[in-house]
């Protein structure tokens, strides 16, 4: 798919790849169920109030985050948002971690210095949102200008709602990465609503056209639609890995949940809702791995089932996890030493080639089957 | 050895940090083919290329929110605010990403953000703020304030090797009416470590920044006892320089040209009344602007910023106490 040739306006009727093994896409199908089952485990933890604040989730948008970061191999670098826990699923985070820092816990990611979504693992080459929207955009054109300065053959990808292009920020993001041409991939959740506030009291034009005054690409896709997505992020990250600089994913969806958990979504239209409830993407996914991949109900059951109990047992492991010592509150304000970031999990096939092969694709430097992590391994087990 | 002026001192750290280590580069607003709007990075583009000496857009949220991607991943950004007012564009990357992102997440931010700070010249409300006392409040935010040639290379040197985001202040009203003696080549002055600028038994000024050779003139045309010390690191702050000069002296006089209210000279009585109350023999006085934005006319901007004469007699006040 070239990207200049996609209309910015049309939604593509749905997107085919060949860069997808079979195993690749029961991948997609478990990192979207991890993605849903962690965050209704989550909802049901805050309603036993066991997570102070409130709880946010990406209800709806699984296919977002999980596509665009199935892209990415182990020395890219991500900022991922509160609607994108698919995206740390990918990477590497473990529900266990997740559930643990929503509830405050010593074994959150942050081990209780911050909360819910603010979360990031340094040792999987992420960098923890903000609640400053779109804060992390510019973070990530920075990441993306060292490796433009060390030639390195490397990409950034962030998130961001369509809530966040009316802030000045956001336009400060998009033109320097225009000006320099970074190896930066923007991912843009359309998702209707800026908390309660509709897209038509947003902008007056849809902020995909923008990327065209920026001097690069601006595509739209079908954000429910996980592989729709992964093939244009799959573009794009190759894109800004060849030094053809940034692109704009716009990813139409719906966040089906309210803000959060306190936000009833009483102003949303109940046929908005159902219209959308149609267009769920995990049932979207199965379905089609039935009819057009031959996967057998019993296998989608399968992933379900072992998806169901993996998280079973990280919930288990979360809610066991202590609270943290108070002696750690005034802990860590300074770094005394500088420290690298890590190096995420890459799951996608492409990057458990030979190593050799890793080296011709100019992001390899680790070596085969390093990128697969615990929660694949379970997956494996199960 | 070899005498400079501050500016040039500022330039020559920043050279020779670029020099020393590939990862160090420079971003701001017109600092490549211009030089800087004060000359800093004048001849560096031609020595580092347009690459390490980045002239950026008119943003300085950008410029702050790059420098701490780029520092994440290995650099180390030194972003020059054209005048420090305009940080206040930048703030929100500054305080809620770059401050607290060791502490939320254990990533490491090694920045700079040079902030040319400082009134006296009629630059008026925009361009004559010493915005110190704003990064005080943030936690996570090293924040260096040299007064002497030495220092500012010194402290520049520092600032770019420590592992954390440090706002170094240069006050404009020192850049060419400051010099002095400047070591060549490697020359560090440790962050946190302050400086006994005149040594004397009746009076501490605790001072930085441009307060530091009014300070100085005062005592010496005043030819009294007095004590001056040099801050040097605002954040963090040198406690045991400050209590041991007041248990020596006894009375304490702090001087800046940043507004009063919850600024540093704050800070630092807090301390002493907490930590030295005892050996008080008189009042904490502080020398500061009031509260009011710096004027743009002459008379009103000599009203406002602490002058000659009024340290003079602050601290003959004090001695006579």
């Amino acid at each position: 798919m070239k990207l200049e040739a996609a209309s910015a306006a049309r939604l593509p009727e749905r997107a085919g790849t060949d860069a997808l093994t079979r195993d690749d896409r029961a991948l997609l199908l478990r990192y979207m169920l991890l993605m849903r089952l962690s965050e209704e485990r989550g909802l049901t933890l805050y309603k036993q109030g066991k997570v102070p604040g409130s709880f946010y989730d990406g209800r709806g948008q699984e296919a977002i985050s999980v596509g665009a970061a199935f892209t990415l191999g182990p020395r890219d670098r991500m900022c991922i948002l509160h609607r994108d826990l698919g995206a740390h699923f990918v990477r590497g985070v473990t529900p266990d971690r997740y559930l643990a820092n929503y509830m405050g816990r010593e074994d959150g990611v942050t081990g209780g210095k911050d909360g819910n979504m603010h979360f990031g693992d340094r040792e999987l080459g992420c960098v923890g949102m903000v609640s400053m929207l779109p804060d992390m955009a510019q973070v990530a054109a920075g990441m993306a200008l060292s490796f433009k300065m060390r030639s390195e053959p490397r990409v950034a990808m962030t998130f961001f709602g369509e809530g966040s292009t009316a802030n000045g920020q956001w336009h400060e993001a998009m033109n320097f990465a225009g000006v320099h041409r970074l190896p930066v991939v923007f991912v843009l959740e359309n998702n209707r609503f800026a908390y309660s506030t509709p897209t038509d009291l947003e902008f007056a034009v849809d902020p995909v056209q923008r990327a065209k005054s920026y001097g690069f690409p601006g595509v739209s896709v079908d954000g429910n639609d996980v592989e729709a997505v992964f093939e244009l992020a799959r573009v794009a990250t190759e894109r800004a890995r060849e030094g053809d600089g940034p692109t704009l994913i716009e990813c139409h969806t719906m966040r089906m949940h309210g803000h959060g958990a306190h936000d009833d979504m009483s102003y949303v239209p109940d046929e908005v809702l159902e219209e959308w409830s149609q267009r769920d993407p995990i049932e979207l996914y199965e379905r089609r791995l039935g009819d057009e991949h031959g996967f057998e109900a019993t296998e989608i059951d399968e992933i379900r089932g072992s998806v169901a109990a993996y998280i079973d047992e990280c919930a288990e492991r979360a809610v066991a996890s202590p609270m943290p010592d108070p002696g750690v509150a005034s802990d860590g304000v300074f770094a005394e030493s500088w420290q690298a970031l890590g190096d995420g999990e890459a799951p996608w096939s492409r990057w458990s080639a030979p190593a050799d092969q890793g080296e011709a694709n100019g992001n390899g430097s680790r070596p085969t089957n390093g990128h697969r992590g615990a929660v694949l391994e379970h997956g494996r087990a199960a | 050895m070899s005498e400079m002026t501050y500016l040039q001192a500022i330039s020559d750290g920043l050279r020779e940090e670029m020099r020393r280590d590939e990862a160090v580069f420079c971003l701001g607003e017109d600092i490549g083919a211009f030089g800087g709007a004060f000359k800093v990075t004048d001849g560096f583009i031609e020595e580092f290329g347009a690459d390490r000496v980045l002239d950026t857009p008119l943003a300085e949220n950008m410029i702050v929110g790059a420098s701490i991607g780029a520092a994440i991943e290995g650099m180390k950004p030194v972003a020059e605010m054209q005048f420090a007012d305009f940080i206040a564009c930048g703030f929100d990357q500054l305080v809620n990403v770059a401050g607290k992102l060791h502490y939320r997440q254990g990533v490491s931010v090694p920045m700079v953000v040079r902030l040319p700070s400082g009134g006296g010249f009629s630059g008026g409300p925009f361009h004559s703020q010493n915005p110190e006392a704003w990064f005080m409040q943030s936690p996570g935010l090293k924040v260096v304030a040299p007064a002497t040639a030495e220092d500012a290379k010194g402290l520049l040197v520092s600032a770019i090797r420590d592992p954390n985001p440090v706002c170094y202040l240069e006050h404009k009203g020192l850049y060419r009416h400051v010099k002095g003696e400047v070591p060549e080549g490697d020359h560090a002055v440790p962050l946190g470590d302050a400086r006994v600028a005149r040594e004397g038994g009746e009076l501490s000024v605790i001072a930085y920044g441009s307060s530091v050779p009014l300070a100085l003139q005062a005592a010496d045309e005043l030819d009294e006892d007095i004590e001056v010390i040099d801050l040097r690191t605002l954040n963090p702050l040198d406690e045991d320089a400050i209590l041991a000069s007041v248990e020596k002296t006894g009375k304490v006089l702090i001087a800046h040209e940043a507004t009063r209210s919850c600024g540093v000279g704050a800070e630092v009585a807090s301390l002493v009344s907490e930590r030295a109350f005892e050996s008080l023999d008189a009042p904490i006085r502080r020398l500061t602007a009031p509260d009011v934005p710096i004027p743009f006319s002459p008379p009103l901007e000599q009203a406002v910023l602490p002058q000659l004469d009024d340290m003079k007699e602050a601290c003959r006040e004090l001695i006579a106490y």
